[in-house]
């Protein structure tokens, strides 16, 4: 049984820390995020959540409390965006490397300067080498979806890291879908109360997170890359689990759509690879054999994945919310060092193309990247590309 | 839940998940030498009010059954907390002989 929530993907990941049972929420309040923080103080106020609700003066706070909390045995919770995430950069780093899986929603808004409160993902990408997974979600559902299945992961004890759950500022945040949502026997049936990995006892005190010298500390930073390699080897399992039971699956790391026979595979994230259904739809009319890649989880990246898309293809095109200024797109890059061979071959690997959509908000459609697609198609049939990164419809 | 239990690494499968610490006397080892100036209590001064035990931020102090403050110099670095909040000025700060 299910019952169906209209509502915003910002309120519905207010159910879904909810339907988690999370103890603890320590929040700071940031657009596009505020509202998920708030329907959790409504929650916690009504008594329909039965945690505590911590107000901080920070973001930097905010992480340091979900730090302590989750310390403290318990699950925890909490939402941020842009400068928030930016400003919690320091804590990131300390809830990863003491191994507590605190899940965050984090709503991907563009980083200033220039001031902005609209879409990329400048500020989640920025956070890439903290130690965190990263989900990236192409609709409510499966922001919905992602936060429960993020806590059965990120408290495996063969995993035990924190996770951001992404989704896009504004085109998710603010905007109404319905979303089905398992009974709440049903999800604590599929996501048991926390067992932590280590928690802090008052009558057995200890403190962590010390200092290690480094006779040490690289075997530490070892252990959480192994985390992270079981996590890729999770993601999938969990997420199938939570399918057969629930019926929505998300396709694990990559959601592929069509690529069986692609000659051209557009790889992307978030909602743009909602939108880049229509259009595969559209080009596939027009006997363009295109797929489309929507990778969902950004860290662990999917690179066993991305080998296995380019046996069959003869391009990928990135198309990425987000440039690394003096390099290119993430995507762009990731997908280019996944392909890099480790041994000597014949064959050269797909090309490899680089698209820059969407930054600060800018509207991308079905349209768009169907002349994405199209300027790569000639592209990959010339054998050559033009331009190494392209800023799609970037003015004169 | 992980069980804690206190051991010297000698590899990997050793290590817990991350670094956690039990309080433990003298982990940095005897941090006495570190001293350049000694607090003596002088005994016929002391009224056994306990601010040095308490003060001490070392716990280098011991609390005696009579409540008679003893200084362990094993471990005390000569901060001279202990001598400025003595409220009757029975701890002084002596130069160390080296």
């Amino acid at each position: 049984m299910t019952q169906t929530i209209i509502d915003t993907a910002n309120h519905i990941a207010a159910y879904a820390a909810k339907a988690a049972r999370v103890k603890v929420v320590a929040a700071y309040p940031i657009t596009p995020q505020t509202t998920i923080v708030e329907k959790i103080a409504e929650f916690v106020e009504s008594g329909e959540m039965d945690a505590e609700y911590i107000r901080v003066e920070s973001e930097h706070s905010a992480m340091a409390a979900c730090v302590g909390a989750e310390a403290a045995g318990v699950r925890t919770f909490t939402a941020t965006s842009a400068h928030g995430l930016a400003l919690m950069h320091e804590v990131l780093h300390w809830a990863a490397g003491s191994r507590l899986p605190i899940v965050m929603a984090v709503v991907n808004r563009a980083m200033g300067a220039p001031w902005s409160i609209w879409p990329d993902f400048s500020d989640s990408l920025s956070q890439r080498d903290t130690g965190w997974l990263q989900f990236y979600c192409a609709d409510n559902q499966e922001v919905f979806d992602t936060i429960i299945q993020a806590y059965k992961i990120c408290e495996d004890k063969r995993v035990l890291l924190p996770a951001m759950v992404c989704s896009e500022g504004l085109i998710l945040s603010h905007t109404f879908m319905p979303v089905k949502a398992p009974e709440q026997e049903e999800i604590d049936d599929f996501l048991p109360p926390y067992d932590p990995g280590w928690a802090l006892d008052v009558d057995n005190p200890f403190s962590h997170a010390n200092l290690v010298s480094p006779e040490w500390y690289m075997e530490f930073r070892y252990m959480i890359q192994n985390a992270m390699e079981n996590a890729k080897r999770l993601i999938p399992e969990v997420d199938r689990e939570y399918g057969r039971r629930f019926g929505f699956e998300h396709g694990g790391l990559i959601e592929k759509y069509q690529c069986e026979d692609a000659d051209l595979i557009l790889v992307t994230m978030g909602t743009m690879g909602s939108e880049a259904k229509i259009s595969v739809n559209n080009l596939r009319k027009e006997g363009l054999k295109v797929g489309l890649a929507r990778v969902r989880v950004f860290r662990p990246f999917p690179k066993e994945e991305i080998r296995k898309l380019a046996e069959n293809a003869q391009m990928l095109t990135a198309i990425d919310r987000h440039v690394s200024f003096g390099m290119e797109g993430f995507l762009a890059t990731e997908i280019k060092a996944s392909l890099y061979s480790r041994e000597k071959s014949a064959s050269d690997p797909p090309l490899v193309a680089g698209f820059l959509a969407g930054i600060g908000g800018r509207d991308v459609t079905y349209r768009d990247i169907e002349l994405i697609a199209k300027k790569s198609w000639k592209w990959m049939q010339a054998g050559k590309i033009e331009e190494e990164t392209v800023w799609w419809n970037l003015r004169e | 839940m992980q069980k804690l239990e206190v051991k010297i690494p000698k590899s990997r499968k050793d290590l817990p998940v991350t670094p956690l610490s039990v309080p433990t006397v003298g982990s940095m080892g005897k941090t006495g030498d570190w001293r350049t100036f000694k607090p003596i209590i002088d005994y016929s001064k002391c009224t056994r009010c306990l601010l040095c035990w308490i003060y001490c931020p070392e716990g280098a102090i011991e609390r005696g059954e009579d409540d008679t403050p003893k200084i362990d110099y094993e471990y005390c670095k000569g901060c001279g907390l202990c001598a400025n909040e003595c409220p009757v000025k029975a701890i002084n700060m002596e130069r160390e002989k080296k």
